[in-house]
């Protein structure tokens, strides 16, 4: 869940290069992995250090989740050999469109991997017995807060708060309505099963996020695109993901990403095989390669994120692992949510209270 | 095409015809009928369970009973028309100075300026009326450094950006017929009707205007499609409150995975441009063969 802009433009170059990819794979000599993977994930360091060692061009293609599942989809699950969504996004997305094929686990090196993360990745990504999904990256999502400017911005709905008045930055987008729901005092994922109930959260949240749109300056849409604004000062407190607060504290120290007091969200980046995947061999030695320690400690400086490869931290640098520290402190650490696999439905009820909280004058 | 046809008999030559039309035939059923089609079927049905689908009118009835929708949906439609008309009364005086006035180099170098934004894409385009306009941006900062402001001033994310971002855009497909139809006026037309007595505005309501009619026509058609269908500008540009019709389909489609009301949205716009089109030739008198022939 990183820095990728998911605009139209976007969209089509990758259905383009989609297209080249499909005309060159005829006259392909080498063997060749189709990655579709959020930005970083992939570096190209790792990259050639895996063609050198297995003879596999890797070619990879940035996306987001609603556009992983939206190509997967247009194709029933061909064009790419491995796919990287988050481990929430899986069951529906299986259930309903099928775009993925079961994980055949004894192909993959389980010690590699932190056991309490891949069993919690394997129980939420499990449709009709079989496990669709392991592990890779996970993080946060929570407050980017310049900590001087905005010092009373301590959980989600602080963003309305009158001193930060015009100067603050949120997405429409589901985790935005699960973070305020959080922070006014519900439970959304205990209500997942219940979509009466549900309804009821998102009409409050819904009606809070109204009443705080004046104090928006925009509704970011590409992780860049924030970091600018930030940067530029012309946002004082955001709702993003940890690594960007973390890549903006580099540069400024008074900015730097705070979990909210409600919780910060956490997510789970997954390795799934598309259903028409037609490199799985490849699929499983990239999966295998890149959870060893040291070349996840590299995905990991990258993408700004950890891995769930066992033993990596070691090798992590101690700057992202001392801003890790500083953002979380243990009771956050244990008060992070996880996000539970989205029944299909819900977004269809998300996606009218975003559309009238963006309709609203 | 008919007559040709028509004059010589036996079936070998018709043969030949039909090849020669295969290319567009094939152009129009793989890339335009059947993905029609299909959009229909899939704005016709609704979705029950996991993967399970029924007939249905819902995504049209939803278009309607939701005011959000509708309102999208006006407003695009009226921010479009406007910036047509914006884009028209800015291209012409300069199209007739490109045209009329200039000669020789002159002429050239202004026809081209038009045209030099253009050679690089739309997104870089936006970007930089981005940098511009934004608060910490080169007017809000010069408006300071002059004096004329305190702070600094917010000239993104309001309707006014985003008129201003569609006009840009859109200026060159004014242009560029506006110029070829002023090109084609005779000089002597204008200069008799100043010897009659005439004076510029008579001269412009009853020569000028008249003569450059397609040309206007087809501008304003190639503007108004491209400005209804524009996706980028109003969404950088607006910021939170863009609201644009094709934005809405574009969300629809990928981050609600709802192809259905997403299929029946994009008809609803494919409906509502045409209408506008030939409302628009019907009271300016034109007929889409004189437009586009």
């Amino acid at each position: 869940m990183s820095k990728n802009t998911g605009s139209l433009r976007a969209t089509m170059f990758g259905v383009s290069a989609l297209a080249g990819v499909m005309m060159l794979a005829g006259t392909a000599q080498a063997e060749e992995l189709r990655l579709l993977t959020w930005g970083g994930y992939a570096p190209d360091d790792v990259i050639q250090m895996f063609e050198k060692e297995t003879g596999i061009d890797v070619e990879v293609t940035l996306s987001n989740n609603e556009d992983m599942i939206s190509k997967l989809r247009a194709t029933g699950g061909g064009g790419f050999d491995l796919a990287q969504p988050s481990q929430d996004r899986i069951a529906g997305a299986q259930m309903e469109y099928g775009i993925y094929k079961p994980m055949d686990l004894s192909k993959v090196d389980a010690a590699q991997f932190i056991p309490s993360m891949l069993a919690a990745t394997k129980t939420n990504t499990t449709v009709d017995g079989k496990v669709y999904g392991l592990p890779h990256i996970w993080g946060t999502s929570g407050l980017v807060v310049d900590t001087k400017k905005a010092a009373d911005v301590k959980d989600y709905t602080d963003l309305c708060n009158d001193s930060v008045a015009g100067k603050v930055s949120y997405r429409l987008k589901r985790p935005t309505l699960i973070g305020f729901a959080f922070a006014m005092g519900m439970d959304p994922f205990a209500a997942y099963t219940d979509e009466a109930k549900y309804q009821e959260i998102l009409d409050k949240v819904q009606e809070k996020l109204i009443e705080c749109k004046p104090n928006v300056k925009t509704y970011w849409e590409g992780g860049d695109a924030l970091l600018n604004l930030v940067r530029s000062g012309e946002v004082v407190a955001a709702m993003a993901w940890d690594t960007g607060g973390w890549k903006l504290n580099n540069d400024n120290a008074d900015i730097t990403f705070v979990a909210p007091k409600s919780g910060a969200l956490g997510w789970v980046d997954t390795f799934a095989l598309p259903r028409k995947s037609e490199n799985e061999d490849a699929a499983y030695k990239w999966i295998n390669f890149v959870m060893q320690p040291e070349i996840a400690a590299k995905i990991t400086a990258s993408a700004g994120n950890f891995t769930a490869s066992k033993g990596a931290d070691d090798f992590a640098e101690d700057k992202l692992k001392a801003q890790f520290k500083n953002s979380f402190p243990q009771e956050a650490l244990d008060n992070i949510k996880w996000y539970p696999p989205v029944p299909a439905g819900l977004e269809t009820l998300e996606g009218k209270a975003l559309d009238r909280v963006k309709a609203a004058q | 095409m008919k007559n040709a046809s028509g004059s010589v008999a036996g079936g070998g030559l018709k043969l030949g015809v039909l090849l020669m039309a295969t290319p567009l035939l094939l152009w129009l059923l793989l890339l335009v009928i059947l993905p029609h089609l299909d959009l229909l079927m899939v704005s016709l049905r609704e979705r029950i369970s996991y993967g399970k689908y029924a007939f249905s009118f819902t995504n049209y009835i939803e278009f309607f009973t939701e005011p959000l929708y509708w309102n999208t949906y006006v407003r695009t439609a009226t921010m479009s028309i406007l910036a047509t008309a914006l884009t028209l009364v800015i291209g012409f005086p300069i199209s007739y100075y490109i045209a009329k006035v200039m000669r020789g180099r002159g002429k050239s170098v202004l026809f081209l300026m038009c045209l030099i934004p253009f050679w690089v894409s739309e997104l870089v385009r936006t970007f930089g009326w981005m940098i511009l306009l934004r608060e910490s941006g080169v007017i809000s900062h010069f408006l300071q450094w002059a004096g004329l402001v305190d702070g600094p001033v917010e000239m993104l994310y309001n309707d006014v950006t985003i008129m201003v971002g569609l006009v840009y855009t859109s200026m060159l497909f004014m242009v560029v017929p506006l110029v070829s139809v002023l090109d084609s006026l005779d000089d002597s037309l204008i200069e008799a009707g100043y010897d009659l007595g005439g004076n510029a505005f008579t001269v412009t309501r009853d020569i000028v205007i008249p003569h450059a009619m397609p040309g206007i026509a087809s501008g304003c058609i190639v503007v108004f499609m491209l400005t209804l269908g524009n996706y980028l500008t109003p969404n950088l540009l607006g910021g939170k409150s863009s609201l644009w019709f094709t934005e809405q389909i574009y969300t629809q489609f990928i981050t609600r995975f709802n192809w259905e009301s997403g299929s029946a949205f994009g008809f609803l716009l494919l409906v509502l441009s045409s209408l506008i089109v030939w409302l628009g030739l019907k009271l300016s008198r034109q007929t889409l063969s004189d437009t586009v022939g």
